[in-house]
């Protein structure tokens, strides 16, 4: 964790983190951009693969490509071993109690999407309450707004504070029996701000609510149990994990899973079709309707085995000296202002400069390899409440090293003498 | 390779630090928003017409350098223009930053050529041509916002 403030002071953490070593895991790091070593530090935006994960997906395309679920035949059921093998390392990663209750879908986006659809709409009417907060990505805010237009339900909004951390006296104020869903982010990707979500499971489970954790930024950086949060429902991106991209994973409590009608028809999610009358499989396939992303679900797998060799306490801890390091590297910049400054935090670092458009210090950056993301990263609520019109952010995984942070001051040093004129 | 420094030319640093024709104008007859919802871009561009001319014209919002040095470039270059000569320097314009024309005359351009750094980055172009846009759709219909998606 970081202390805040200006006079942020660094000290050398403790890890023993071999980075050079997982560094030669990630084939695109050697290469170069502008004729400078790649720097990327847009993790948040989505994550680089690590040749173990590009290897899985290869070696399923090129030795038992096949349908899953359907095929008697030898490779269907490798490849349905595969993805469901996949399935399990899911479970395990996340603590959950069964399976049956890890529904593969496209990503973050859609697993909100399909509780919305399938959860709320089946049980929100008018007058009832949906709570999300200030800070929520655009794909925890629309879905809300679709189904408060479908059903007559009311959005709510839960406040941050300047140091764009949640004001849980509010949420207990928003908190009524007319409250029916929260909706929570669990790590903000435009503040890096860590929300104490346990807490705010809690007091929605006091009024009888139902939660769901947006844990697309969470994954990376810390390990998450739905048991011991006992939320309702969690769901991630496999591509910001280090997993190919088109493939994500919704958690949800088998009880509620088994209540939902489901999210879309087709084949794989039925037992039995007539005219007359279909009847919809068992948990999770009801879900999971067409073929899969199977290439992607055992990228993601891989990519769940690569974590877990590492350690996320191990990834944790040298990612929060990184963080340390990084913002007491950015706080001497003249004219620089941190977006995002909670004490509890993941290695996201927000920021705007004096009289430079981040748009700016991203073109400039990038002509020294320093790839960084500008704009409203999708949480443009977020932007209006810091009055930003946009921020650079440098987001950190566990393969940056305190060289390329020295490489990201030094380029916006650069950008603030370019504009100096 | 290109060098940043024929992008943020000392003509465009300083445009962007004291931009020309900022803020609102008085008695304005036309008045458009023009918005790049990828970026946050937001321009808003007033005019004044008279006997088929851009008898004044100015701008004011918030964007990166490249858009606001555009904007103050162009309101400073269409000043008196006709319609239809703002719809010919548009044009040149268009050419000049997305590249069509291999080998731009830059000196037909005078100041606006310090933009024309701007066909080397291609995710840039959407920043140097929104108040143009804008400008062009201020003149040809009666649409009161502009999107460049
Ligand atoms: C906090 C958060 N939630 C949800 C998403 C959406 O993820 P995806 O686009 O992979 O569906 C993102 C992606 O940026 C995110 O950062």
């Amino acid at each position: 964790m970081t202390s805040k403030g200006t006079a942020a002071r660094y000290q050398a953490g403790p890890p023993a983190f071999d980075v050079e070593a997982v560094r030669a895991d990630f084939p695109i790091l050697s290469r170069q951009v502008h004729g400078k070593p790649l720097v990327y530090l847009d993790n948040a935006a989505t994550s680089q693969k690590p040749a173990q994960v590009i290897e899985a997906v290869d070696h399923y395309y090129r030795h038992y490509n096949a349908n899953i679920h359907r095929g008697v035949h030898t490779l269907s059921a490798e490849a349905t071993a595969a993805y469901e093998a996949a399935r399990h390392k899911v479970r395990d990663f996340l603590n959950a109690g069964s399976d049956k209750e890890i529904i593969f879908v496209r990503g973050a986006t859609e697993a909100i999407n399909l509780v919305a659809q399938t959860f709320g709409r089946s049980t929100l009417k008018g007058g009832d309450e949906i709570i999300i907060s200030t800070m929520e990505h655009h794909s925890n805010i629309v879905p809300w707004q679709l189904l408060c237009e479908q059903t007559g339900a009311v959005l709510r909004v839960i406040p941050i504070n300047d140091k764009g951390e949640l004001i849980m006296e509010a949420y207990e104020k928003l908190l009524s029996e007319r409250t029916r869903i929260v909706s929570i982010v669990h790590i903000s990707n435009a503040l890096g701000t860590v929300v104490p979500v346990k807490a705010v499971i809690e007091k929605a489970h006091q009024r009888g609510a139902v939660v769901l954790v947006d844990g697309a930024q969470a994954v990376p950086h810390a390990s998450c149990d739905v048991q011991a949060l006992d939320c309702d429902f969690y769901v991630f991106s496999s591509h910001k994990l280090f997993g190919p991209t088109g493939v994500g994973a919704l958690y949800g409590k088998q009880r509620l899973l088994e209540q939902m009608p489901p999210y879309q028809g087709g084949g794989d999610m039925i037992k039995m079709v007539t005219f007359a009358r279909t009847e919809y499989n068992d948990l999770p396939y009801k879900f999971e309707a067409g073929t899969p992303n199977i290439a992607g679900a055992i990228g993601l797998g891989a990519a769940l085995d690569y974590v877990n060799r590492i350690g996320l306490a191990a990834i944790a801890g040298y990612e929060q000296d990184l963080l340390a390091y990084g913002t007491a590297a950015l706080q001497e910049v003249p004219g620089l202002r941190l977006i995002g400054t909670a004490p509890d935090k993941a290695s996201i670092l927000s920021f705007v400069l004096d009289g430079i458009h981040p748009h700016d210090i991203g073109t400039i950056l990038d002509h020294e390899g320093v790839a960084i993301r500008t704009g409203h990263h999708c949480a443009m609520p977020v932007m209006d409440f810091f009055r930003v019109p946009a921020t650079a952010r440098a987001s950190l995984a566990f393969y940056n090293t305190h060289a390329e942070i020295d490489t990201l001051v030094r380029a916006v040093f650069n950008a603030r003498k370019i504009f100096a004129k | 390779m290109f060098d940043l420094k024929d992008l943020y030319q000392e003509v465009i640093v300083d445009h962007n630090r004291s931009p020309r024709n900022f803020g609102k104008l008085a008695g304005a007859d036309r008045m458009l928003e023009g918005f790049n919802p990828l970026c946050g871009d937001r321009l808003t561009l007033y005019l004044k017409l008279a006997d088929g001319r851009i008898a004044d014209i100015s701008f004011d919002g918030t964007g990166c350098a490249i858009s606001i040095a555009s904007a103050s470039l162009m309101t400073d270059a269409m000043k008196g223009k006709t319609t239809a000569e703002a719809e010919t320097i548009f044009n040149q314009f268009h050419e000049l930053v997305t590249a069509t024309r291999a080998d731009p005359d830059l000196e037909k351009f005078g100041k606006l050529a310090a933009l024309a750094g701007v066909r080397e980055y291609p995710t840039r172009v959407k920043c140097a041509t929104l108040c143009w846009h804008t400008l062009h759709t201020a003149l040809t219909s009666d649409q009161t916002t502009v999107t460049t998606e």
